[in-house]
């Protein structure tokens, strides 16, 4: 761990949030299980992130992209590497100032319905979260505030402030999402991470939410992660877009680049796939698998992915990121 | 070879749980008040005849060196002799436990009898006569004890219309009546467990696939659903007839039949020490035993256990 | 008859996209509801649709607009009650059967599942039996339904995984369910779905619990055994993108009603319904961005409160007086499209 701090104090230009060689291990339970190592969940994933910019985390499920938002958040802490919000290390903080530090990162799930308590007026549920931070004033003006706040709220995602009273069964599910993003922009976050916000939403709707995310955005200056399987979704709003494999970043940079010119053969295989493009060619012949070792197209003389030269224990190894471009990442090993 | 390391991991779990008991029921009879040697030599006795009786007993030992022979006696199902007649608690144990194993096993097989076919009709033809039949006997059958069941079964068959011996032991009929009341509370459970686990097979989305497919609605039901629904009532009638084997216990004292149960309750009646330590031991293996069977029949008829 | 499967293997597998061979199905004038009085809910309100051999046709429509309550009458697995057919026919035309399905007798009806009219469900990793192995659900079928037998039952079982891809691997036939991969699974699905040769495919969102790579080998799968087995498919789906990439024909299906249907250049080119225009325009892709999504306003109406008149009209930005009492009814258009709306061809508002 000690060389990556030497590493990380050499960068100038500090991004908002900085995430360093991030790991995490799942120390299986039992014997036997995936080697002795443990699972690496997350691999040694880097990812600077812009204040104010919305930043796409893409791949396939499985990958490890719920497990590295879990690690940002420090509801799993990670087990390696280090994550700087605003240049502040979080493993430095105390567990008291972790806690309020932990305020400014804020997550919004897929599915509301387990988000909001059933049990809960809307407005208690979003008070909740504002109940143990400010307005420790006295009795009655506390509760003044406490209203006035949570009709701002409300107001902001596009909710009647006259329906704060109900329940969350009494709004349907783009409501209640709206309601949740209030609920997490209660403690007036800086960084909300978005896993898959819309998935569950009709098709009619999801465009309602992802324009008060945009709004939000703009209004609030938040900085979005945003964890999603669509494709066209995450093409359309990111402004750079991470594409993760296996626990690691395979590529990184600008959204347009990464998707005018993919180099990695997993984005490729990826983007190749995105629906709404061109009609399906059904003569072609089904590919089934497209894990070709030893391909190199789009990189610099040198360099290849997936070397298919290495021996059994070398495979192992980690790739490393490679600059090809200005912000565009990819991962290969020096052949 | 999933499956082999699957039944290895339970069996070791088997030891561990008969490890654990058998170190519990050590301690426990010694921190429990009274010296089991003053209790067999007597008020009037003498110290030299409690210190011999103790040596008897190997409760003169430094407590270690009993723990360790008390493991080693495990081991070999050696129990000791029993205080008040002498004879070996083993063979007092082997002696009687066939007759109370027969019982048992025939109960549950009456339970099983009964409860799956009326849970599983419950189930198909929910809030059906069948239903709500099967609801009340299970109902009553949790809500009597079984002790009361066995009297009153005496009474009318045995009593009122002679159709079965009123107590006793020599043939298959005698066993008839205690099997019954042995089994008809484990009945209940079951069917209620068959019901409920019959119900929401029968709502989960293969169905719709068995259905969509045009099987009768026959196969969609016995083939499909029931195959599923068994998988958790296999493991209850497991447990069922582990208590059941505590149970006998009170079903032997009424219908006066000399197993296991019987054994033991004048074991504690005569407070004798090494019959009724030797007896919780023998259950606890048995039930321990019964357990590793039931998790080795439930791995082969539910596919996803072998793996994980 | 076992013979069937290998026919069509031979003799379908040259027709390019967009033939169509005879109806396989005509759905006119389909109402079903469900409950009675205050909480009634006429979920279906007069759907026609019309499916040929070969076709495949994508039912889009978002969640309660009862494109599944549609398909599964056409499978005759709605429960009745508390659902009701009040009115329509289902007319079919497969290999032994022809008629309306809704005048079958449940035993005939029983015969036509998985035999002629077969489905494929979204969740594979539910909507296959835990506790069968992979091999008896095929070959329950092929037993039930063509008659086979033992080891001849086996064979045909292998040469049908071979068609969805899994090769002719007796390990996958020995697997159970949970042993296998999602994408694995949905191709067990399918197979078991197509080893009858059925003429009618019904597939309710078979994708969307899938990722993208696998997505697509599903859908190129599902593209590919049209022709190969001459089947007409009915493919329900939410999603645009999609629909997009694999339909022949797409009808658009809002509050029980269908609103828009044509062939897929003419409603993903030139839509015409207003809520068909603006569902297109609201979905976000790269070309979409930097600039503002369109919105749909409100919400999702269900069955229990469709508006009057035009079920959409309170979310259309074109809605006259008219349209909140009055029903639109289905306008043929150019081309093969129709659409049930008054305000077709006017101004857009800006």
């Amino acid at each position: 761990m000690s060389s990556m701090n030497i590493a990380s104090s050499a960068g100038s230009a500090r991004s908002f949030i900085e995430i360093d060689s991030l790991e995490k291990t799942f120390h299986a339970r039992g014997a036997g299980a995936r080697g002795k190592g443990g699972f690496k969940a997350v691999d040694n994933v880097s990812l600077d992130i812009e204040r104010n910019s919305i930043f796409g985390l893409v791949g396939e499920s499985g990958c490890g992209k719920t497990t590295l938002s879990r690690a940002v958040l420090f509801l799993d802490p990670p087990t390696g590497g280090e994550i700087r919000i605003d240049g502040i290390d979080m493993r430095t903080l105390s567990a008291s100032r972790l806690r309020t530090f932990r305020k400014r990162i804020q997550i919004v799930f897929q599915d509301p319905n387990s988000s909001l308590n059933p049990k809960m007026s809307i407005e208690n549920s979003i008070k909740e979260g504002l109940n143990n931070i400010k307005y420790a004033a006295g009795e009655p003006e506390r509760r003044a505030k406490l209203d006035n706040r949570v009709d701002e709220l409300l107001a902001l995602v596009g909710i009647t402030p006259g329906h704060k009273t109900r329940f969350p069964h009494e709004f349907s599910g783009g409501q209640k999402q709206r309601i949740v993003i209030a609920r997490a922009l209660s403690v007036e976050p800086d960084f909300l991470i978005l896993d898959e916000p819309v998935s569950n939403l009709d098709v009619s709707i999801q465009a309602q939410i992802i324009n008060l995310l945009l709004e939000l955005k703009e209004k609030l200056s938040l900085t979005y992660l945003f964890i999603s399987h669509d494709l066209n979704l995450v093409s359309y709003l990111s402004d750079k877009i991470a594409v993760m494999y296996k626990g690691q970043i395979v590529e990184s940079g600008n959204t347009e680049r990464i998707m005018a010119e993919p180099v990695h053969p997993y984005t490729k295989k990826l983007f190749s796939a995105i629906p709404g493009v061109t009609r399906i060619d059904e003569e072609q012949e089904l590919v089934f698998h497209v894990d070709e070792p030893g391909y190199s197209e789009g990189l610099p003389e040198g360099y290849c992915f997936y070397p298919s030269e290495l021996a059994e224990g070398e495979a192992q190894a980690s790739p490393q990121m490679l600059e090809i471009n200005d912000g565009h990442s990819v991962a290969c090993f020096e052949a | 070879m999933g499956f082999l390391l699957f039944i290895l991991k339970r069996f070791v779990r088997l030891l561990a749980t008969v490890l654990i008991i058998s170190t519990i029921i050590f301690f426990v009879i010694r921190v429990i008040p009274g010296d089991p040697a003053l209790v067999i030599a007597g008020i009037d006795a003498s110290d030299e005849e409690i210190a011999s009786v103790r040596a008897k007993l190997g409760t003169d030992k430094p407590i270690g060196v009993q723990y360790i022979e008390w493991l080693g006696d495990i081991v070999r199902l050696d129990f000791g002799d029993s205080m008040i007649s002498g004879e070996p608690v083993r063979e007092l144990i082997f002696e009687r436990f066939p007759l109370t194993l027969s019982l048992a096993l025939m109960g549950i097989s009456l339970g099983i009898l009964i409860a799956i076919p009326l849970g599983v009709v419950s189930a198909v033809r929910r809030w059906s006569a069948w239903d709500y039949f099967g609801m009340l006997f299970s109902q009553v059958g949790m809500a009597i004890p079984s002790f009361w069941l066995a009297i009153l079964l005496l009474l009318i068959f045995a009593v009122r219309f002679p159709l079965f011996p009123l107590f006793g032991l020599g043939s298959f009929r005698h066993l008839v009546l205690p099997a019954l009341s042995l089994g008809f509370v484990r009945a209940a459970v079951i069917l209620r467990l068959t019901r409920a686990s019959m119900v929401e097979e029968l709502s989960k989305e293969y169905v719709i696939t068995a259905r969509a497919k045009g099987l009768t609605e026959t196969m969609v039901k016995y083939k499909h659903a029931l195959r599923n629904a068994l998988i958790p009532v296999v493991t209850i009638t497991g447990i069922q007839f582990g208590y059941m084997l505590g149970g006998a216990i009170i079903i032997e004292q009424v219908f006066s039949l000399p197993g296991l149960g019987r054994l033991f309750l004048y074991g504690i009646y005569q407070r004798d020490f090494t019959l009724v330590q030797g007896g919780v031991v023998f259950i606890a293996v048995v039930f321990s035993l019964v357990n590793f069977l039931v998790d080795v029949l439930y791995s082969v008829i539910n596919p996803k256990i072998r793996i994980s | 008859m076992s013979d069937r499967v290998n026919d069509s293997k031979n003799s379908g597998a040259s027709r390019g996209a967009g033939s169509t061979g005879g109806t396989v199905l005509k759905i006119e004038n389909l109402h079903v509801s469900f409950g009675e009085g205050e909480t009634r809910a006429r979920a279906v309100r007069g759907i026609d649709l019309e499916i040929h051999r070969g076709e495949l046709h994508a039912l889009v429509g978002e969640s309660g607009s009862g494109k599944t309550v549609t398909s599964t009458c056409v499978l005759g697995l709605l429960p009745t009650p508390p659902a009701i057919i009040e009115a329509g026919s289902i007319y079919y035309k497969g290999h032994d059967h022809e008629g309306d399905l809704l005048q079958f007798s449940e035993d005939k009806r029983r015969r036509t599942r998985g035999r002629e009219i077969a489905m494929v469900f979204q969740e594979p990793g539910k909507y296959l039996n835990p506790a069968l192995r992979v091999g008896e659900q095929i070959m329950e079928m092929l037993r039930l339904h063509l008659g086979f037998r033992g080891e001849a039952a086996e064979q045909r079982a292998l040469e049908i995984l071979e068609t969805v891809g899994l090769g002719g691997n007796r390990r996958v036939l020995r697997s159970f369910p949970h042993e296998l991969s999602g994408g694995m699974k949905q191709r067990v699905m399918i197979a078991i779905a197509i080893c009858c040769n059925p003429s009618l495919l019904i597939a309710d969102e078979p994708t969307t619990a899938l990722d993208v790579t696998l997505q697509m080998q599903i859908l190129k799968l599902i593209m590919q055994l049209r022709h190969k087995f001459d089947m007409g498919i009915l493919f329900i789906s939410h999603d645009l993108a999609v629909v997009h990439d694999i339909a022949d024909r797409v009808s658009v299906i809002y509050a029980g009603k269908i609103v828009e249907s044509g062939s897929r250049d003419e409603i993903f080119n030139s839509p015409q319904h207003p809520y068909t225009r603006l569902l297109l325009a609201s979905v976000p892709d790269a070309a979409k961005r930097g600039k503002k999504l369109v919105t749909i306003s409100g919400k999702v109406p269900d069955a229990e409160h469709f508006p009057t008149g035009c079920a959409f009209h309170p979310r259309c930005p074109l809605a006259e007086k008219r349209c909140a009492d009055e029903q639109p009814p289905a306008e043929k258009l150019d081309g093969s499209r129709s659409a049930s709306c008054f305000c077709l061809g006017k101004e857009w508002p800006a």
